[in-house]
């Protein structure tokens, strides 16, 4: 069974004047079907305003279809009794870092999940534990979130989804307000989710660089799938990237160019060590 | 004529057990029209460095001159100085208020105590340059998207025809795009009014096309001032101050360990083509 | 700046009043106030002071930490001794123009002094040694009873403590929006009255957009974790008795007898 499954999915943002007449209509998502199998790293990728964000907020009932269906392992989210059960299957970790901590201890916060869903005391501290070693942040257990970096409080915000025991997280740009040390903890804090514990990640993001290790990337533009396949089959088509607004990391159009101008490399190149060992290869050719 | 800092140290929380030595030590000579990044990361202190320029912070110890005169002067106008001064905040759209963008645009020249007819004609300029459409003018601020809510707030700084403009992190939180069309603004900006800009950043990719200066901070105190060039050849030191030097000068290194003749000064994807392509 | 401002004050450290359970805190604070309102007798005062003292010395709270409390109250403290010191009338013991000292006057500003001085002190033995959370969760489980009467005290405690985690970071966004404001030109200590609270506009609209955009983020933050409510809900940090906490509360027992007797009971006399 697919973890995550939408069909024909379409969402309309209705804009109301005073009066409550509308105004006018905006389709955020516009037939979207994705599939994703369990234990599957997904990446979306989109520019600020592509629909990727609205897309998220499906997966664990936040927001409603307005046309169309989306399973989240097997249940329908329309469905108003298994609304909880939903939300624990598919935890969300949201863009904004101060925003979404809730206890003013790190692990008191990382409690709230199951607190929330009835599980005995003893055992709350069990998956408090677990949850903030699985993110690296055992040792700020008795920290006040203040005092915490931005890359540390989105860790902290893993862990609290993690603490739901979820068989799916969904992270809506959780790396986009931070710098660039902040973004490569929280990233290595989810592909160690997917790798270790096997939880199936769906992670939202405008940073190319991170959607490196993905199994599969789609692109979203003006809230449909313009893109999907493998990251180097994505990077591959450099020219669409660009159109669809994206960055594409200063290596693959640095290879890019050169294989415009005549060197045989192979497309999509997406480190510098592939992109040295190529040109190496091709000098000892010539 | 410029803006000099002589050994200001910035300290708080002092009488507490926590005693944070924000700034330390930094002198700094910034002269008229050049366009500088200040690069560290997170809790480096170059925001709190660059709240110093406009008399928001006073130093603990240390001064800071502006045209040769003392900015904390007591006959010294801090309200002047911040007019010439411009500091755009991070998430400068946070501090959005006015019911419609120009009037928020006017309020900063209304604050210098300009008439009527020069405020709205600098708010006009100042919108105009930024390149927000016209039809955006009249609109509540809240109804923007996030691009177009900074550019307004980056005009309201430009109204007030500051000489140093300073940006901090001015792309946080945008896309890629965003990124770009923000930093091409402030280069434009930079080009047509000839002002000096300090562009504060925690990435070197961000500022390496543009700026003549580079300044790298490090737990408050200054550890590199220099051309770009010269500052990236230092890349294992920057790494291990949480930065890094741009990808492509990345590239130029990692051949050169492999044997390679080239230059490793590339900083545009062009230049390393070139180089590159020389090698070959 | 502003965000180093801890509210609440909590002073960490390890003792065995931090451990206390909050709920023997709060009865603690409460029934100390009581005992300095009812006394009138020095005897009473003297039993205060040794209470206060042996739980301050237990707390491991440096002591100036306690007194900090103070400072902002000096002004009131300062009054309250000089109206009582000059409004009351009785046996005139000082005269100058038309200002009299009285003997009452002497003994009642002493007492109010010594009352206001020992009452902050006192509480802010409870604030230092107890986390906010810890306080928020004492007071809901003291007041569950207060549930079946349909008061949400569920609810009003889980607001309290959200809005004691969020304050901090408020704090921090008006200095920001205040800064970016000044930047602009902006003045918020000029002029009269009217100007200033008309120089507040760039600041509060800022500010209430984005606290209902905190808002919006945490409900949607919340309701992601499953939060609906009390109900069904379990505690990770459950309060239980334990024993300190029932010697504790023998030992407020024995001190609130002592100071009554000793304080209105047994008549020692005026103090002076």
């Amino acid at each position: 069974m697919k973890i995550v499954k939408t069909k024909d999915l379409v969402f309309d943002y209705i804009r109301r004047d005073e009066e409550g007449n509308v105004e006018g209509i905006t389709t955020a998502v516009d037939h979207v079907d994705l599939e994703v199998e369990p234990g599957d790293f997904i990446a979306i990728l989109g520019h600020n305003g592509s629909g990727k964000s609205t897309l998220a907020k499906h997966l664990n009932a936040i927001l409603m279809p307005t046309e169309g269906t989306v399973w989240v392992d097997g249940m329908d989210t329309e469905d108003k009794e298994k609304l909880w059960e939903i939300r624990q299957r598919a935890g969300m970790v949201f863009q904004n870092p101060d925003n979404q901590i809730i206890g003013q201890v790190v692990e008191e916060d990382v409690g709230f999940g199951p607190e929330n869903m009835g599980v005995p005391t003893k055992e709350i501290w069990e998956r408090v534990e677990e949850s903030l070693k699985a993110v690296g942040m055992y040792e700020y257990r008795k920290f006040a979130p203040n005092k915490l970096s931005g890359g540390q409080k989105q860790r902290v915000s893993i862990a609290g989804v993690l603490a739901m025991h979820p068989k799916c997280i969904v992270l809506d740009e959780p790396t986009a307000m931070l710098d660039p040390g902040g973004r490569r903890e929280v990233i290595r804090a989810v592909r160690a989710l997917n790798d270790v514990e096997r939880v199936t990640v769906i992670l939202i993001t405008h940073y190319m660089e991170e959607i490196i290790y993905a199994d599969k990337v789609f692109v979203m533009d003006s809230g449909k799938i313009a893109m999907q396949g493998t990251p180097r089959e994505v990077f591959s088509e450099v020219e669409k990237l660009k159109e669809l607004r994206l960055d594409v990391p200063k290596v693959t159009l640095l290879a890019h160019e050169l294989k415009k101008s005549g060197l045989a490399l192979p497309s999509g190149i997406l480190t510098v060590k592939e992109l040295t060992d190529a040109l190496s290869s091709q000098k000892a050719g010539r | 004529m410029a803006l000099i800092l002589d050994h200001v140290t910035y300290e708080y929380g002092s009488g507490t057990e926590l005693l944070v030595r924000a700034v330390n030590d930094v002198s700094l000579v910034i002269p008229d029209g050049q366009f500088i990044g200040l690069i560290g990361h997170t809790g480096s202190g170059k925001s709190t460095l660059v709240q110093h320029l406009n008399a928001l912070l006073k130093p603990t110890s240390g001064n800071i001159y502006y045209n040769g005169e003392d900015i904390h002067d007591k006959d010294f106008s801090k309200k002047k100085l911040r007019s010439k001064v411009g500091l755009v905040f991070q998430y400068p759209e946070h501090q959005l208020f006015e019911t419609d963008v120009f009037a928020d645009v006017c309020f900063g020249p209304k604050n210098l105590g300009l008439d009527r007819k020069e405020v709205e004609l600098r708010a006009f300029e100042a919108l105009k340059q930024v390149g927000l459409p016209d039809e955006y003018f009249y609109q509540s601020p809240f109804d923007l998207s996030g691009g177009q809510k900074r550019r307004a707030a980056i005009a309201g700084v430009l109204a007030m025809k500051p000489e140093v403009l300073i940006l901090d992190e001015p792309t946080a939180g945008l896309d890629p795009k965003g990124r770009d069309e923000i930093l091409g603004l402030v280069a434009s900006i930079r080009k047509e009014r000839g002002i000096t800009v300090i562009l504060v950043s925690h990435s070197m990719d961000d500022v390496a096309e543009y700026v003549d200066r580079i300044i790298v901070m490090n737990r408050g105190s200054i550890c590199y001032d220099d051309e770009p060039r010269q500052v990236f050849a230092h890349k294992e030191e920057l790494e291990s101050m949480g930065l890094s030097v741009p990808q492509v000068t990345d590239v130029m290194y990692a051949l050169k360990r492999s044997g390679w003749a080239v230059d490793t000064g590339a900083i545009t994807i062009e230049e390393a083509k070139r180089a590159i392509l020389d090698c070959l | 700046m502003l965000k180093d401002i801890t509210l609440g004050q909590y002073y960490q450290t390890d003792s065995v009043i931090h451990r206390l359970d909050p709920r023997v805190k709060l009865a603690a604070t409460m029934l100390y106030i009581c005992s300095l309102v009812a006394v009138d007798q020095a005897g009473g005062y003297v039993a205060a002071v040794l209470f206060l003292a042996a739980v301050i010395r237990l707390s491991h709270v440096p002591f100036r930490f306690m007194v900090r409390g103070m400072r902002s109250i000096l002004f009131l403290l300062v009054l309250t001794f000089v109206m009582n010191l000059f409004m009351i009338k009785g046996e005139v013991i000082f005269a100058f123009w038309k200002l009299t000292i009285s003997r009452e006057g002497v003994d009642m500003a002493v007492k109010m002094a010594v009352r206001l001085s020992l009452l902050i002190i006192g509480s802010s033995v409870m604030t230092l040694t107890t986390t906010p959370n810890n306080l928020m969760d004492g007071m809901e489980k003291a007041l569950k009873p207060l549930q079946k009467v349909r008061v949400p005290v569920h609810e009003i405690a889980m607001m309290m403590s959200i809005s004691l985690r969020f304050i901090p970071m408020l704090l921090e966004k008006t200095d920001r929006i205040m800064k970016a404001q000044m930047a602009r030109g902006a003045s918020f200590d000029e002029g009269n009255i009217l100007k200033k609270a008309k120089s507040m506009v760039p600041l509060l609209v800022p500010l209430f957009v984005s606290s209902f955009q905190i808002a919006d983020d945490l409900s949607m933050a919340m309701e992601n974790r499953c939060y609906r409510g009390g109900e069904g809900r379990t505690k990770m940090k459950p309060l239980h008795y334990e024993k300190r906490d029932y010697i504790a509360y023998l030992v407020l027992a024995a001190y609130f007898v002592l100071c009554i007797t000793v304080g209105r009971i047994v008549r020692w006399g005026r103090i002076f």
